[in-house]
């Protein structure tokens, strides 16, 4: 399990690539009997889902409301505050939902869930459950993973519509831009192909996240430092792991 | 028990909402897809235009500069070879008179467009179903430009003129 010598960061990052491989395939052969519980799905949908539900609406709004200054500044320098609508949609559906949604989700449920897994390990619940024939990955770690995952795209489409009345909100009461136009140039400038990249993208991040969170926990050490550390890695590696995959799929859309 | 049925109540407005939010970017933000809510209060006058330049439903329809309704709908007439606008103007403005002239126009250098109405003389007004017969098209800039250079090659002193002569294009519908 520990790298050895020298070249150990290299050798380690390889081994720990590896190893969430390895627990994606494990907990993804979970998923379908944890799918047949639905009720500890529910609780995991409303863990990660509905109590991250204020963060997302409040974050939402202020970002689409600082889209609106922001994009009403510029845009009157050219005479085209009328694209305000079109700008700020587009910049919410197709990048500023998704990522900020996944690194709130990081932050919120992300941490809470590896440090919850993360005690489990350190007070050897895991372990009993291992001695009772009670498999954790399916009981533990595949529906707070599938909950995670389901609630991702919803908390990014809700952080898009409120985002965009945020914009709305900005830009027609407050700087006065036609309230048809708004919505007329939102309307004939975003088709399904924007609408569908910000879903894509909020899966795929909602994947990866609870694959962190849920793997960084599972795998902590069982010592409160350990726990601690575990919940410090989820943030930064789910931060990461979603601005770079955030790239790659825009990448592969535009 | 309790504990149970807040969990419960919260997973279901939490899905909920996320279900609206999809549905409305789905539908209701792509101009493809469906629309919802009632139509709004107001009369629809027509007018035909030779081209409307990017005019979108929604676009505000203004008589000096006020908002007085907006384009409700688009429709190519295949006889005529010309685009029909409809506009739903607010009902409180119900004295426009008949004789009225319709002129498509642009906000700003790159903005939307919008349809400008000039007041006419005429006591009788306009009414739902109603058709303004005067219009001006969109200005479309590159034509515009492409006169003005072609003019302006051929003799230097009149390209002036022909631009103006352009600009000032009208159609008289009968």
């Amino acid at each position: 399990m520990c790298s050895g010598g020298g070249d150990g960061y290299l050798l380690e990052g390889v081994r720990r690539l590896g190893s969430v491989t390895i627990f994606l395939g494990r907990l993804l052969v979970q998923c379908v009997p944890a799918l047949g519980r639905p009720a500890l799905l529910l609780n995991q949908i409303y863990n990660a889902g509905a109590r991250s539900l204020i963060i997302i609406m409040l974050s939402g709004l202020f970002v689409g409301m600082v889209l609106g200054l922001q994009g009403y500044d510029l845009l009157q320098r050219f005479g085209s505050e009328e694209a305000l609508g079109t700008a700020a949609a587009l910049g919410l559906l197709r990048e500023l939902a998704p990522v900020i949604t996944a690194l709130l989700f990081a932050g919120r449920a992300g941490t809470a869930l590896t440090s919850e897994i993360g005690l489990m390990r350190a007070t050897d619940q895991l372990t009993a459950m291992e001695i009772m024939a009670v498999d954790p990955l399916r009981y533990v770690a595949a529906p707070r993973f599938l909950g995670g995952v389901i609630a991702m795209p919803l908390l990014t489409a809700i952080f898009s519509v409120v985002g965009l009345y945020g914009a709305q909100l900005v830009g027609v009461q407050l700087m006065g831009v036609d309230k048809g136009v708004f919505w007329s140039q939102t309307q004939g400038s975003v088709d399904m192909h924007d609408v569908n990249e910000g879903i894509v993208k909020s899966v795929v991040f909602g994947i990866a996240c609870s694959l962190i969170a849920v793997y960084e926990g599972y795998n902590a050490t069982p010592t409160a430092e350990g726990v601690g550390l575990a919940t410090t890695r989820t943030v930064v590696a789910s931060s990461v792991m979603t601005l770079l995959l955030d790239y790659v799929l825009t990448a592969e859309f535009l | 028990m309790r504990a149970n049925r807040t969990l419960e109540i919260g997973t279901g407005l939490f899905v909920l909402l996320g279900f609206a939010a999809l549905l409305f970017l789905t539908t209701q933000l792509p101009a493809s897809g469906l629309k919802l809510g009632g139509a709004k209060a107001g009369y629809y006058v027509t007018a035909a235009f030779d081209n409307i330049g990017d005019l979108k439903v929604g676009s505000p329809v203004t008589i000096s500069g006020v908002r007085v309704g907006e384009v409700s709908g688009i429709r190519f007439d295949s006889r005529d070879y010309k685009a029909i606008v409809t506009m739903r103007i607010d009902p409180q403005y119900n004295q426009i008179p008949e004789d009225s002239y319709a002129s498509i126009q642009t906000q700003g250098l790159l903005g939307g467009k919008y349809i400008g109405l000039s007041p006419g003389g005429l006591d009788s007004y306009l009414k739902d179903g109603s058709r303004i017969d005067q219009t001006q098209s969109a200005i479309v800039l590159e034509s515009l430009i492409n006169k003005f250079f072609a003019n302006y090659s051929i003799s230097k002193s009149g390209g002036a003129d022909a631009s103006a002569d352009n600009q000032g294009k009208t159609e008289p519908k009968k």
